[in-house]
Order: C-alpha cells, then sequence, then structure tokens
C-alpha cells in the first residue's frame, strides 16, 4: 500500500488533499465534518480585522453545467468571512487541538499596514495553528478596498506584505496567488524575494458567468443587478497546472514548494500536479459539488495509481512531468504521427471526416467504393489529434508514431533523428546564428 | 434454432452451436467505454438509496465513482470489502429488486445506473488483474469450523480468516460454492465463474477446506464444538417440497427443478443432457424460472411455467418473468396441479384446478384443464433438513429453519449460522453473503476480546 502521507513545509497530514480557504472551511462545523470524512487538511477561510464584512444575502453561486447538469464551472460573489475574528480564533484554537494529526491553516487578508498584519499573526500564533495562508487573490469585493487581488496583481506589495509576515511570525508562510495577471512567475517571484516559504495558487480567475437576457442583466441577478465573480471548478484546472508548472520551472522560484490549487475533482487531477511539482493540493468545488465524502476517492485512486506505479511515497513521483515539459521550439520535428481509425469500433458518425474537411486538412474520407467509409488519408493527414478528439468512441481513433518508410506528405522518411526549429533551415534566427 | 420435434425425454435436441450460443452470457460485460459512460451517470447520492437497498450494504456512489476515474481495481476493493462475493452478485442479484430499484434515477426516468454490470466490470477487472486485495491480519491462535461452503460459509471463512482465525470449511460436495456453482442457471455464470471466486476467496490463505464431509454422515457438531473454538453453520436448505400427488415419487419424467439445475451446472456437455417436448414447471420462484428458460434453451419445444397465484405474487420479480417470456417461456397463473397422467409409468399430462383469490383465500373455481407433458419439473419450495444438528444442544428453530440474533449466533453457544438455512433467509447469495460477514464478524470479536 501506498504511502499517501504528505509533509508540506513541515506541516504533517495523513494524505496531500487540503480543503482549500473557502466557504467549506468557515467554521468547525463544517471542518469537523471534513476531517471526519478524511480530509489531510484545510486552510480556515480567510480571516479579515476590524467589523466583520457582509455578504450579499443570495445567490451567491453561479454555475456552468454540461447539458446532463454536470458541474463544468462554478463562480461566486462571497468575500472573506463573515463571522466574528473571535469566535473564528476560538474555533481553530479548539479544533487543531482535537485533530492534531490535520494541518489546520489559517487564511488570512486584512488592510496593507504592517500594524495590522503584525497584530493578526500574533492573534493567530495563539492558536497553534500549523501556519498560514496569504490571501491576494480574492478578485471581488475586497480588491476594490485595497486587499486581495489588489495586493496580488502588484509584485512589489506582496514581496512587501511577505516580508512583514515573515518578520512578525515564526509560522510557516503561505503565499496565495491570484491568475488574474499576465505572468504568474512575476508575483511568484516576489513572494520568493519576500520570503514566503511557499506559494498555492490559483485563486479564482474573473468572470461573469452568463446575462439573464429576460432581465438583461449578468447572472446570477442580485436584485436586477450582477457582478463578477471569481471563477473555479473543472474548468479552470488547465490554466491553473501551466501557472503551477511556470512557477516549478522559473531559476528563480524552482526550489519553491506549491500547494496546487484548481479544479481538482479526481484523484487524477491531484497527480497531475503532483506530477508537476506540487506539494499538495487544495480542493473546494469537487466538495462542494459532491460533499466532503468525494475525498474517499481521491484517496483510493492516488494510491491505486501509485501501487500499479510503484510510488511509495508522493515525493516518489512529484515534479517527474516537469522535465519534461519543453518550450514549442525544442519539440522534435522529425516525430511523425498518423491518425488510425479502428473499422471494428468506429460507428460511422462522420464527425472526424466532417471537421477534418472542414476545419482541418481533408485527410479522412466520408466514402470508399461508393460505401460510406471514414479512413485516413496518410498523403494529407498532419497528425493534428483532432479526429481523434471529437470522435465519440474511446480508442476509435488513435495517433500512431510514423517510424518505418516515407511519409507521403512530405516526402521525407519517417525515422529523421530529433531535429527543432531551433537548427531549422526555415528559422531565420537558426540562420544568423551560423 | 432448430430443435428435434420428438416427443420424450431426449438429450442432443440441437446443434452444438446452439447450445454454446443459448448458454452464453445473459448480459454481456460492459465495455470499457459504455461503463464510463454509465459511471457519469451515477449522482454521488446523499445516504444513497442504493447502498440502503443492497443487504451487504455496498458503498456504491463510491465504487462508481472510482469506476468513473479509471480506477476499476479500487472500485472491486470498494465492492469486496463489503461483499466478498460482489462479482457472483454482480450476476445473479436480483438488482432489479434491490439497489437498481432504489436508485434515484429509476425513480426519475424509470432508467436506473446499471449498478449490477459496472460491479461486473470493477470485479472482472481485480480477477483478470491477479491481484490480492486483502491482507490477513496476525494469527489470533483461534479456529473456527465453517459448515457448508456455499455463500454464507465461504464469506464467513474469508472474513475471519482475513482477520488473523485460522478456519476449516466443510462441505458435503465434491465443489465449493453451494448454490453458486450447483444452482444458478448457467447463463448467468458462465465460463467457470464461481469456482474462479471460489479460488479468489480461497487464495486469501488461512482456509483448509474439507470436500464430502457432511452434517449426520462423517461429521458430528459435538465433536467440531470440541476441536474447534466457534462454529458456523450454513447448510442451505437441502429437502424440496412435495406436490403430494400420486406417481410424483415413481413416475419416469418428474423431477426435481433443484436437482435438473444442478447437473445442467455440472454437465461437461450440454447436448448430452435430456429434456423433454413438452415442459411442464410447476411453482412461481426464480428456480421455477430458471428450470423453465433453461428446459426451453436446451431445446424443448414448449415450455409452461403454472403458478397457483397471480403473476405479481411470484418470487420472482418481473424482470425475470420477462426474461422467461421472452425466452418463449408461457406463464400461466391461478392453477394448481390436481394429477398426474401417465402412460407406461411415464407422465404424460398434467391436470390443473383453476384457482382464483376470494375473500384473500386461494379458492378452486371448478374449472379443469390439462397441459400435456413428457416431463415435469418441481419448483414449489425448498425446505432446512436439520440433519446432525439434533441431540442434547438441538439448536432453536423458528418457521422450519435455524432461528439466530442479530449477529447470527444461535441458540446453542458457541455455534452461529447464516444463509438460507437462518430464519427469516430471503434465498439471496447476497443476503447469504451478509450473514456470513456478519457472523464472521461476531464470531472474531466473541472470540479475541
Amino acid at each position: 500500500m501506498a504511502d499517501l502521507r504528505s509533509n508540506f513545509l513541515g506541516i504533517k497530514s495523513p494524505n496531500p488533499f487540503w480543503l482549500a480557504s473557502a466557504p467549506p472551511t468557515d467554521r468547525e462545523t463544517n471542518v469537523v465534518r471534513a476531517f471526519k470524512a478524511g480530509w489531510g487538511g484545510v486552510v480556515w477561510k480567510t480571516l479579515g480585522d476590524g467589523d466583520p464584512i457582509v455578504n450579499v444575502s443570495g445567490p451567491r453561486y453561479g454555475a456552468i453545467h454540461s447539458s446532463d447538469r454536470r458541474l463544468i464551472g462554478l463562480n461566486n460573489v462571497e468575500l472573506i468571512t463573515d463571522r466574528p475574528l473571535e469566535l473564528n480564533l476560538q474555533e481553530i484554537k479548539k479544533v487543531k487541538r482535537e485533530w492534531s494529526d490535520r494541518a489546520v491553516v489559517v487564511s488570512l487578508m486584512v488592510p496593507c499596514e504592517e500594524k495590522n498584519w503584525a497584530d493578526i499573526l500574533k492573534r493567530v500564533e495563539e492558536t497553534e495553528c500549523d501556519g498560514v495562508e496569504l490571501n491576494f487573490g480574492c478578485p471581488h469585493g475586497m480588491s476594490e478596498r485595497g486587499m486581495g487581488a489588489a495586493v496580488g496583481q502588484v509584485p512589489e506589495y506582496i514581496e512587501m506584505v511577505t516580508r512583514w509576515c515573515k518578520k512578525h511570525t515564526r509560522m510557516p508562510v503561505i503565499v496565495k496567488l491570484t491568475p488574474n495577471i499576465t505572468d504568474i512567475r512575476f508575483p511568484a517571484r516576489a513572494a520568493n524575494n519576500g520570503g514566503a516559504d511557499a506559494v498555492s495558487l490559483i485563486n479564482t480567475i474573473t468572470s461573469i458567468m452568463t446575462v439573464d437576457l429576460d432581465q438583461m442583466s449578468p447572472w446570477p441577478v442580485i436584485d436586477g443587478q450582477g457582478t463578477h465573480g471569481g471563477y473555479c471548478g473543472p474548468a479552470v484546472k488547465p490554466i491553473a497546472l501551466n501557472m503551477v508548472s511556470q512557477i516549478g520551472r522559473d531559476p528563480e522560484t524552482r526550489n519553491l514548494p506549491i500547494s496546487a490549487i484548481g479544479g481538482v475533482t479526481t484523484w487524477k487531477d491531484a497527480a497531475d500536479y503532483i506530477a508537476m511539482g506540487a506539494g499538495n493540493v487544495q480542493v473546494c468545488t469537487a466538495a462542494m459539488t459532491y460533499g466532503f465524502k468525494i475525498v474517499e476517492e481521491m484517496i483510493s485512486g492516488l494510491s491505486n495509481f501509485m501501487d500499479e506505479k510503484g510510488y511509495q511515497t508522493i515525493d516518489d513521483f512529484r515534479g517527474l512531468a516537469l522535465p519534461k515539459f519543453a518550450e514549442w521550439q525544442h519539440l522534435n520535428l522529425n516525430y511523425v504521427v498518423k491518425a488510425s481509425i479502428d473499422q471494428d469500433l468506429c460507428i460511422s458518425c462522420g464527425r472526424c471526416h466532417q471537421v477534418c474537411e472542414d476545419t482541418s486538412h481533408q485527410a479522412i474520407t466520408n466514402m470508399v467504393d461508393g460505401k460510406r467509409k471514414f479512413e485516413v488519408k496518410d498523403e494529407e493527414c498532419v497528425g493534428c489529434n483532432l479526429c481523434a478528439i471529437v470522435c465519440p468512441i474511446q480508442d476509435c481513433i488513435t495517433m500512431v508514431h510514423q517510424t518505418k518508410g516515407t511519409d507521403p506528405r512530405t516526402g521525407f522518411a519517417y525515422d529523421r533523428p530529433y531535429a527543432n526549429w531551433t537548427t531549422h533551415p526555415n528559422n531565420p534566427g537558426a540562420h544568423s546564428a551560423k | 434454432m432448430g430443435s428435434i420435434r420428438a416427443d420424450g425425454i431426449q438429450s442432443g435436441r440441437l446443434a452444438h452451436a446452439d447450445y454454446e450460443a443459448n448458454f452464453s452470457d445473459i448480459h454481456a460485460p460492459l465495455s470499457k467505454h459504455e461503463a464510463f459512460v454509465e459511471s457519469e451517470r451515477c449522482y454521488f447520492c446523499h445516504d444513497a438509496p442504493c447502498q440502503t437497498a443492497c443487504p451487504t450494504s455496498i458503498d456504491i456512489p463510491l465504487f462508481i465513482r472510482e469506476i468513473s476515474t479509471g480506477n476499476d481495481i479500487g472500485a472491486a476493493k470498494t465492492i469486496l470489502n463489503a461483499n466478498i462475493m460482489g462479482g457472483m452478485c454482480a450476476r445473479v442479484c436480483p438488482t432489479e429488486t434491490l439497489c437498481e430499484e432504489a436508485c434515484v434515477r429509476e425513480h426519475a426516468e424509470g432508467k436506473p445506473v446499471k449498478i449490477g454490470l459496472l460491479q461486473r466490470h470493477a470485479t472482472d477487472a481485480l480477477m483478470a488483474s491477479g491481484k490480492q486485495p486483502f491482507k490477513r491480519a496476525p494469527s489470533t491462535g483461534k479456529k473456527i469450523a465453517v459448515i457448508g461452503g456455499g455463500p454464507a460459509g465461504l464469506a464467513c471463512a474469508h472474513k475471519l480468516a482475513e482477520l488473523g482465525n485460522a478456519v476449516t470449511v466443510f462441505e458435503s460436495k465434491d465443489k465449493l460454492g453451494g448454490l453458486n456453482e450447483y444452482g444458478i442457471a448457467a447463463y448467468k455464470s458462465t465460463h467457470d465463474f464461481a469456482q474462479r471466486e471460489v479460488d479468489f476467496i480461497l487464495s486469501l490463505g488461512g482456509i483448509e477446506v474439507k470436500t464430502k464431509h457432511a452434517l449426520g454422515c462423517n461429521l458430528d457438531i459435538a465433536s467440531l464444538r470440541k476441536e474447534f473454538d466457534a462454529v458456523f453453520v450454513g447448510v442451505g436448505l437441502s429437502g424440496v417440497n412435495k406436490l403430494g400427488l400420486e406417481g410424483e415419487a415413481n413416475l419416469e419424467g418428474v423431477v426435481d427443478a433443484v436437482k435438473y439445475i444442478a447437473e445442467l451446472r455440472q454437465a461437461k456437455d450440454l447436448s448430452a443432457l435430456p429434456v423433454g417436448r413438452n415442459v411442464v414447471v410447476i411453482g412461481g420462484g426464480m428456480t421455477a424460472i430458471d428450470a423453465a428458460v433453461q428446459s426451453k434453451k436446451l431445446g424443448a419445444e414448449n415450455v409452461t411455467v403454472v403458478y397457483r397465484r397471480g403473476q405479481s405474487e411470484m418470487k420472482a420479480s418481473a424482470y425475470e418473468q420477462e426474461i422467461a417470456q421472452t425466452n418463449g417461456v408461457t406463464i400461466k397463473t391461478f392453477a394448481q396441479p390436481a394429477a398426474l397422467v401417465s402412460e407406461n409409468g411415464k407422465v404424460s399430462a398434467v391436470r390443473f384446478d383453476e384457482t382464483t383469490i376470494s375473500a384473500g383465500r386461494l379458492t378452486p373455481t371448478g374449472g379443469h384443464y390439462t397441459l400435456p407433458a413428457d416431463m415435469v419439473l418441481t419448483a414449489i419450495g425448498q425446505l432446512f433438513v436439520p440433519d446432525g444438528l439434533g441431540g442434547a444442544d438441538a439448536l432453536a428453530l423458528e418457521a422450519g429453519r435455524i432461528k439466530v440474533d442479530a449477529e447470527r449466533r444461535t441458540s446453542v453457544k458457541g455455534i452461529w449460522a447464516g444463509g438460507d438455512c437462518i430464519a427469516g433467509g430471503q434465498d439471496l447469495t447476497v443476503a447469504a453473503v451478509e450473514d456470513g460477514k456478519q457472523a464472521g464478524l461476531s464470531i472474531h470479536h466473541a472470540l479475541n476480546r
């Protein structure tokens, strides 16, 4: 049996699945239910100082569904905790004491003054929680008040606040990054320069879900109006996965631990992030869609995957996919694949032909010997993968690596050695390098 | 199928290829793609009604979710943790009256998630992988005798062995498996699945098997109690109810359906198995339906199931009845057998009295009819025969079967019981597995306090 125990910045948890700072971690009741269900840790919903903020009385969430009502993306306009600071602190202390084997990290957001941060850190430290996460990501409500994403979008502010926090606490400091920027490496570097122990990403993406065309208002509609909210869920994962890998590959931040967030719905999503270098993952939307029990699938699936592959611990495969990331100009231009259609599996829907004909390279027939039949024309196929993607039947169309003979499309032998754009004769840069 | 239309009981009514086609898997397994699509239909319900409806409480939403994420092995572990015969139950459970009836999609759209087929998909994957998902706990030094190697006995043995106890299973027949091996319709358990499952269960270790050991013959419960720390009785039902008609015992062609099915399951060559041209099956349960469908599949020309009450009172589910009907079996209701008609010592017809329900009671209407029959299969219920359980320590019975409490403890200290032989038994594989599991846990806790 694989060992799923996680040690992130010295914070130990029985598995790498933490609940992200969000509605599911707003109070003791929810967090205790989560721990009973098996979650490895939580990042307590963001605490602020001063009088508690006020939330709208609904609706707070909007979603994009597939036609069978599976939730693809979720958006919310909830703010940080609307409960008194003192109450949250008492509950955090109690929960950590009763669940000492689980990770309890506390998310924080206060105005950009050193005193505000120093004060709240002191109070949070008294709860004996495992660490703090600085919320520089919330894209709505708080950012207009100069907090959340308003800080996360200015690297200098990130560095400054991180530095204050490291100065005023002995606890590990995780900086949560907003994806609402041009290049994630700049805020990550700023956090690193400020002394952050880790970064977590992504926070939600600024979004408007849809428009209610009867009320002519952004949806969800609150008394005739709507606003932008934070987008999350399965739809955002590819964006977050890229950002995680960017930080993992950046020479300045490659040793900075990452807690990955964004659309983790199954064990596979978690494995993807860990393979791309993340130390653990945080989850919210999956729990809000299916309930806390969903962690059982994540634990079982990750454990089974590790057993199958012979990985004993999370660290055994962490970051293994990262070196396989190559910039486009380093991809092998002599590697050739051709689509192949399994005629036994083909149900003759013709979608592959339709999309190839209309939008690609006219490389799939619709008729052979006067009969409806879909076959790949190797002399036209560029191996783009579109047909395989639109095919409704799993494994019916596969992309087959060509190794013997000559490509009828280009006239080149299939077995030419590795060569990339940097040395290609058509690359003016390659010529000038000579 | 071109069958030989000759009267009387004879073998080889069909061509060889027909036998193969007729006795192939009744429900083909799902392909990988089908399993993915089907698994995505599950809503992962709270306090899932399907799980509540399952006698073994399999965490159905979790295992389906595991299938949907490509984790078939994890799904199988989830299933087998609750039900070690999850593979067989996936094939034989009347899911239409258990998990799939409870599925919220059944209520919503009349199309439940195909839980049984998904369960088969996962358990087949594990069996094919050859993996052993269980690990035995350190030895407790305790020895338990399990009498009867059917679903209840094997489930009990597996649970006890897993918990570190040493188990000896005593089985009266040549093979383990009980009704899984001798009673289930052949097209529900193809490719020797029952024995493959038995092998899988035994591969855990810690289970010794002694076949051809029967209570009342070469086994007595008193000595077992001395030799072992605990005894589990899972002997099933060895007797059958009689029609009570003249000629039942000696007329050629009048056959006990349970025996006939067992013969069919053990037959190496189905074409050598004789079957009548006009078969009449008497009864309304699963045995009657299985016997009828299999006779039809062996080449009988006319197969009629006759039941004394209405279709809704039949123990066989509406779904099973439909399988019989689509296989060409005629189901006649509200008639009970009055006499066996014979010629030269062979049965030739059955005379029935028509019945009706009057003031809640089954009453003859005065009407009669006669069905020609060269073969009559009787399937009007099985009986518990308490052989070898008597003596000073006789187990208390209730409604003719062994009385047990919630933990499957009998009236005698140190003896547990489960499966079809206990009172309240549901005559279902899945219920027997649950009995065995609960008894195993109870025995373990009693012996290892």
